[in-house]
């Protein structure tokens, strides 16, 4: 009884009396970690379900976060906080043990992500109305630093891919400019701007890998991506896999793939093909392409299973309700499912021995087993989109 | 579903006695089709112009942003796609009558 009188007093103060209901520790006299607890986007109705990933359950509903259309996340450093980046702008510090906002601010007028520094201490949204990134402080949400993305005349850009990056540094790309900017934060003062021009037509999305060391932005205007070497002492973009597709005809493209958590597994990246039913397999070390597989439908995510054996890979509408598992090692596909209509967010756990995937149109997010792809579980969600494992407050780029 | 299919002639009876009050939309399809085409719009549209219709990678569809094109232009542009940019064509996926009903509706206001 002592103990939750400390709880009470101590610990959690107004934020654990302002919370209703009961908090996800369960009851406050049970202590807890977070380090299996998710967090799932509802994006129709604004509201985020906080998941305990071993009892495969969830735990809480929080509500009032506003436009979640393709909203994400990122965790503090020590995975008790969550930041949820909404479409509208809003900018959302969730306590995900007690399952209470801690702090909301509308930072913007239309919003596509956010970042938060290897330090913990940044967190960067970036936007597209009005075009570029707004850096807050992560404990307070005060701001930091206003840093518009500016090209041609008087022109701003929206703003996409953005990033952590080793060394407190952000990392974007103006989808209208063409442009890759490296904003600094490790000095003190006005952070210092690095801008790559000339990047290449309509990049509309970008990665960096788990190591820090290589950011890749995909283009839509041309055939290839955008390579750019951090470990370089002047990093420089190059193009990759320009030849991609040259004089082919595309399909239409009914929904953008994603790069983050693109699939890297002995040495060699699977990544979606824009407008094919392709992935691309690309030589981790030269960056060249050295082959394609086919598979069911446009591809939209294509992540790895984090031991890098295989990679599960989802499509865009109309061919949304299925998913495929290629052998990394023999590039083939060796299962296919249907789990149901609009399978489009997949989390693999952080060491991969289930993953959880919204069923969008079901109203489900279903667990499967992914050595027996056997289902574990299913559970009631509205309109499920991005699954959030804490695990990704311990890694670059997430 | 099968409860709308059943409700549905009733309903348009009864529209039906109203007469002379009832305005028919000038791009009317079954009800079934317009769920379906609002969820589409909804869900896989606003993957790009945001499920609110106030933009994304792609611009707003709110009426007034749409307000100097016509329904017609509209449909011809979700048929058609543009070239050079994300906007994919969707003829194949939609009707010339879907999209028009989608035009006119975006103009009205889309249905949520």
């Amino acid at each position: 009884m002592k103990r939750r009188e400390f709880l009470k007093v101590s610990g959690l103060g107004a934020a654990a009396a302002a919370a209703s209901a009961s908090p996800v520790r369960a009851c406050a006299t049970t202590l807890r970690g977070t380090g299996d607890l998710a967090i799932i986007i509802e994006r129709a109705t604004g509201s985020i379900l906080i998941a305990d990933t071993t009892a495969r359950e969830i735990v809480r509903r929080v509500e009032g976060l506003g436009d979640l259309s393709h909203a994400s996340a990122v965790y503090s450093r020590d995975a008790r906080y969550a930041y949820i980046f909404g479409r509208d702008g809003g900018l959302t510090k969730l306590d995900i043990l007690e399952g209470a906002i801690v702090k909301r601010i509308m930072q913007a007028g239309n919003a596509i992500g956010g970042a938060i520094s290897d330090d913990g201490q940044l967190v960067a949204v970036s936007n597209y109305k009005p075009g570029g990134i707004r850096v807050f402080d992560a404990s307070t949400l005060e701001p930091v630093a206003d840093i518009p993305a500016t090209y041609g005349a008087d022109k701003r850009s929206k703003t996409v891919g953005l990033v952590d990056a080793p060394g407190r540094r952000f990392i974007y790309t103006l989808y209208d400019a063409g442009e890759i900017w490296i904003a600094d934060f490790s000095g003190n003062g006005e952070p210092r701007i690095a801008r790559h021009k000339g990047i290449g037509e309509l990049p509309y999305d970008a990665l960096i890998t788990g190591d820090g060391r290589h950011y890749i932005a995909g283009l839509f205007g041309e055939d290839g991506l955008t390579h750019i070497d951090l470990w370089q002492d002047k990093a420089e973009p190059r193009r990759i896999l320009s030849g991609y597709g040259r004089g082919e005809k595309k399909l239409p493209v009914y929904k953008m793939p994603h790069l983050e958590g693109w699939a890297l597994g002995g040495g060699r990246f699977l990544l979606p093909a824009v407008g094919r039913h392709e992935l691309l397999v690309v030589d981790a070390a030269s960056f060249e392409e050295v082959g394609r597989i086919p598979v069911h439908g446009q591809p939209i995510f294509a992540v790895a299973r984090p031991d890098g054996r295989y990679a599960w890979v989802n499509f865009a509408h109309p061919r949304n309700d299925t998913i495929q598992v290629v052998d990394i090692p023999s590039l083939t596909v060796v299962h296919e499912f249907k789990p149901g209509p609009a399978a489009l967010h997949m989390e693999f756990a952080p060491r991969g021995h289930e993953v959880w995937l919204s069923v969008r149109d079901a109203n489900e997010v279903h667990v499967y087993d992914t050595h027996s792809y056997e289902k574990r579980a299913v559970l009631p969600a509205q309109k499920p989109s991005g699954i959030f494992m804490t695990a990704r407050a311990h890694r670059i780029g997430l | 579903m099968s409860f709308r299919m059943i409700i549905l002639p009733l309903l348009l009876s009864s529209a039906a006695l109203v007469g002379s009050e009832t305005i028919v939309p000038a791009h009317a399809l079954d009800s079934a089709r317009e769920s379906e085409l609002t969820h589409l719009v909804r869900q896989d549209c606003g993957s790009c112009h945001g499920m609110t219709l106030k933009g994304g990678l792609g611009g707003p569809l709110l009426p007034e942003s749409l307000a100097d094109l016509e329904s017609e232009s509209i449909a011809s542009i979700i048929l058609g796609g543009v070239p050079g940019k994300p906007m994919p064509p969707w003829q194949g996926e939609l009707s010339e009558e879907d999209a028009m009903w989608i035009a006119d509706n975006l103009k009205k206001g889309f249905p949520q």
